[in-house]
């Protein structure tokens, strides 16, 4: 009876075009397929953004050629309040579920996993390929909703019952768009259990010789830690879908009320109730959230323990507060609800694990800023990207305190408050995450350096764009301008159009900034000086072989780990401040 | 700062393929093997989500309870959901019997291939009864005129017992995988996928007398 080693590579070098570009069961190839289609998918959702905020400066102007994406939804040139809603909704799922899950967890975490821990791929690389193609399936079935009849749905990314489930009398794009966003997500689901069981599996038992759990680095950990968040998490959005699904083209009623009576015709059916879609929704919705930031803060601690050439304060406290973060996340989704008419004795018990929650938050930012204290940073387009990451998630998350209290979420809730609040500390903070991965793990990825000098350049118009754009909402949604309107007309909002005129000037200007970025990546892929094999002398394992790594990964060699993996600032006998994590040399204290 | 401090490596007997050597501290984390079998640990992982899955389902039907003030009718359960049970635990018994078969001839007790083979097929019939046996249970439901629309408890009845019967279906194929991997000429099959088969066979088991407690006491 056999029994494999671990350590054994399941397949052999691709020796077709399909098996090494597409179907590819290589963990690397199919990081770089995560990539492609999260930058695909957060052009549309900025270009989405872009229509949404020159529509809502002029309400009634044209928007030229936007009749070419629904003849229904902008006749004339001119979009209607429906197809502004349609937008939204396309905007926030493409973003959160193909954008910020996808580039920081599934992507880099795909990519560096199994290099980082000593792995030469995951665990079921089958099934790896299996969760791509699967993303992007539900890619395909999100994107088609633009191209049925009554267009995409306008539920909002969150998919709110009733709205989203009782089918076209309720408006446009909730008839088969509903029903593709609906498949989507439950087809999305799917892959991304198969990909949180990889990354556990590869975690657990693939792990070089020496590789200890507590001398993985740090990202490792938080694409660990987010892979558990993700099993339990997208289990429960799973039968969610299933049974909105049901809602929509069975009959059934597990989400709709009774006595619905929407464009004077009662829905055919009752009992139902809206309440258990937001409560499944939000179990899934909250962790979603860590999802999506934990493996950028990973990313972050790892680039600037490199830039700071010392480690972290303390590594450890650093790994717990995110186990405590991902453990957390799963108390606090009622939070979302405060004003879906809960017991105020029930808001009191999310408010407190949400105010608990920001304790290691606060921890882990203390650290950060205490050990960038006194260090000589090497300022490194990534370095700079983590450094905004750090600005980011702070002037995010600060608000986050105030949303945690009801008294204050009450009012603030259907403000462009909370559309500031998640931008920045959701959105905005993992995309910087992503960005300095970027930029510090290209070398590795291609084998070629990125423009460093375009890169700080697209740093700056990123970072003060991003503050233009999203600090205004703040101030928008304490004046008491509400979100998902697709017009301003009230008189009391008149006064702040000036702001929304200078946000939507921020939006276009970031958003071209970021075609430097574009440009960056595509000319650097090609024409990019040819990166030696560890350009920022870094100790972790995917820095010791070549740029990019074998197929393989360790070219039929199993490595050894002998260090922790941050020893930086120490005398090595190589005379270099550093020891790599697979070097048997001797470390002195410098 | 350094976070460790470690002596000169000194070449000792422990090296490797990549010619690394213990170090001289005898730090012996360097020695570590912390590998283990991938698919023991993927089994378990996979229940842990399916267990959620159905976590999710079950407050779902409480919820769905909890707000019904008129369409919640309870369901003449079908008689044949308790002779599935007992089919399926029976097959859960064959699967551990097939799995100490196996044992036994690892171990070199035997060289008979042919008894665990005859235990492996015999639960895959058994499993096909099971889905068999659930089939005609969702016809005698549509025999009373209950359909997947008719009633909340007639929704929640075809869902939960559908989509276990839909891993059933997963836990079939993985048996289909064992048997075909045991009945060569050279024997293919790793201890633990047959571990792992079981664990997820005995785990559907287990979960189908879950659902049918959660069915009886209240759909």
């Amino acid at each position: 009876m056999a029994e494999a080693s671990a350590h054994v590579v399941q397949h052999g070098p691709p020796t077709t075009f399909l098996r090494k570009y597409v179907f590819s069961v290589d963990h690397k190839v199919i990081g770089k397929q995560y990539y492609g289609l999260a930058l695909v998918a957060v052009f549309v959702g900025m270009f989405l953004s872009w229509l949404m905020r020159l529509h809502l400066i002029n309400p009634n102007g044209k928007i030229w050629g936007l009749h070419y994406l629904s003849a229904v939804g902008a006749p004339g040139d001119v979009m209607t309040p429906e197809y502004y809603l349609s937008l939204l909704t396309m905007h926030g799922t493409l973003m959160v579920f193909f954008v910020l899950t996808n580039a920081p967890f599934a992507a880099f975490g795909n990519y560096f996993l199994p290099i980082q821990i000593g792995a030469e791929d995951m665990a079921f690389p089958r099934f790896n390929m299996m969760s791509f193609w699967t993303t992007f399936l539900a890619f395909c079935f999100l994107i088609s909703a633009f191209f049925v009849p009554d267009g995409p749905p306008i539920s909002g990314w969150t998919a709110y019952a009733p709205l989203s489930a009782v089918g076209s009398d309720a408006g446009p794009g909730l008839g088969m768009g509903q029903t593709l966003w609906g498949l989507s997500i439950f087809t999305f689901c799917i892959g991304s259990l198969l990909g949180a069981l990889n990354f556990i599996a590869t975690t657990l038992d693939l792990r070089a010789k020496g590789m200890t759990l507590s001398r993985m680095p740090i990202p490792s950990w938080a694409w660990f830690i987010t892979s558990c968040i993700a099993l339990l998490a997208f289990a429960v959005l799973l039968p969610a879908c299933l049974l909105l699904i049901l809602d929509r083209v069975a009959g059934t009623s597990f989400f709709i009320p009774a006595g619905l009576v929407i464009s004077d015709k009662l829905q055919p059916h009752a009992g139902g109730s809206p309440l258990l879609w937001q409560h499944l929704f939000w179990f899934f919705g909250h962790p979603e959230v860590y999802i999506a930031i934990l493996p950028s803060m990973g990313i972050v601690s790892h680039i600037l323990i490199n830039s700071m050439r010392k480690p972290l304060l303390s590594h450890k406290v650093v790994i717990n507060c995110m186990i405590a973060i991902g453990f957390l996340s799963y108390m606090v989704w009622g939070h979302h609800m405060f004003v879906s008419g809960m017991n105020p004795y029930s808001s009191l018990e999310f408010t407190f694990p949400t105010l608990v929650i920001t304790i290691p938050a606060t921890i882990l930012t203390l650290i950060w800023l205490a050990s960038l204290y006194g260090a000589k940073l090497r300022i490194t387009t990534a370095s700079l990207f983590a450094l905004g990451f750090i600005s980011m998630f702070v002037s995010g998350g600060v608000s986050g305190l105030f949303l945690a209290q009801p008294s204050i979420d009450i009012y603030l809730h259907a403000t462009y408050f909370v559309v500031g609040h998640f931008h920045m500390v959701m959105g905005v903070a993992s995309l910087f995450g992503v960005f300095a991965g970027t930029y510090f793990w290209f070398p590795k990825m291609t084998g070629h350096m990125m423009s460093e000098t375009l890169g700080k350049i697209h740093f700056w118009i990123t970072f003060v764009g991003a503050y233009c754009i999203f600090m205004p909402f703040h101030y928008l949604g304490l004046a008491g301008n509400v979100r998902r309107y697709s017009a301003f007309t009230d008189d009391f909002l008149l006064p702040l159009i000036p702001v929304h005129k200078f946000i939507t000037y921020a939006a276009i200007l970031t958003g071209l900034g970021q075609m430097i970025f574009l440009y960056n990546l595509i000319s650097s892929r090609f024409k990019g000086a040819p990166a030696p094999e560890n350009p920022w002398d870094c100790t972790s394992l995917e820095w010791s072989v070549p740029s990019p790594p074998p197929w393989d990964n360790f070219g039929g060699k199993h490595p050894v780990v002998y260090h922790d993996p941050y020893q930086y600032n120490v005398k090595g006998e190589s005379g270099r401040d550093f020891v790599m994590q697979t070097s048997s040399e001797r470390v002195a204290e410098a | 700062m350094a976070t460790t401090t470690h002596n000169p490596a000194t070449g000792s007997p422990g090296g490797n393929s990549t010619g690394g050597n213990v170090p001289g501290d005898m730090d012996l984390r360097a020695l570590l093997d912390p590998s283990g079998e991938p698919s023991r640990t993927g089994v378990w992982v996979a229940l842990a989500a399916i267990t959620m899955m159905f976590v999710a389902f079950t407050s779902a039907l409480f919820v769905r309870e909890g707000s019904s003030s008129t369409d919640w009718h309870h369901l003449a359960i079908p008689k044949i959901l308790f002779l599935n049970s007992l089919v399926l635990v029976a097959s859960s018994l064959t699967l551990e019997l097939a799995r100490r078969h196996v044992a036994a001839f690892a171990r070199g007790l035997t060289d008979d291939v042919a008894g665990p083979l005859r235990w492996l097929y015999g639960t895959l019939a058994l499993g096909i009864l099971f889905v068999a046996g659930q089939y005609q249970a969702w016809l005698g439901l549509r025999a009373q005129g209950l359909f997947l629309a008719s009633n909340p408890n007639s929704s929640f009845f075809y869902v939960l017992t559908g989509v276990h019967v839909v891993h059933v279906l997963g836990g079939l194929g993985g048996l289909l995988y064992v048997i075909n991997q045991l009945d060569r000429p050279v024997l293919a099959l790793r201890r633990s996928t047959l571990d792992s088969t079981s664990y997820y066979w005995h785990f559907m088991a287990g979960l189908w007398i879950y659902l049918l407690f959660i069915i009886w006491i209240k759909l």
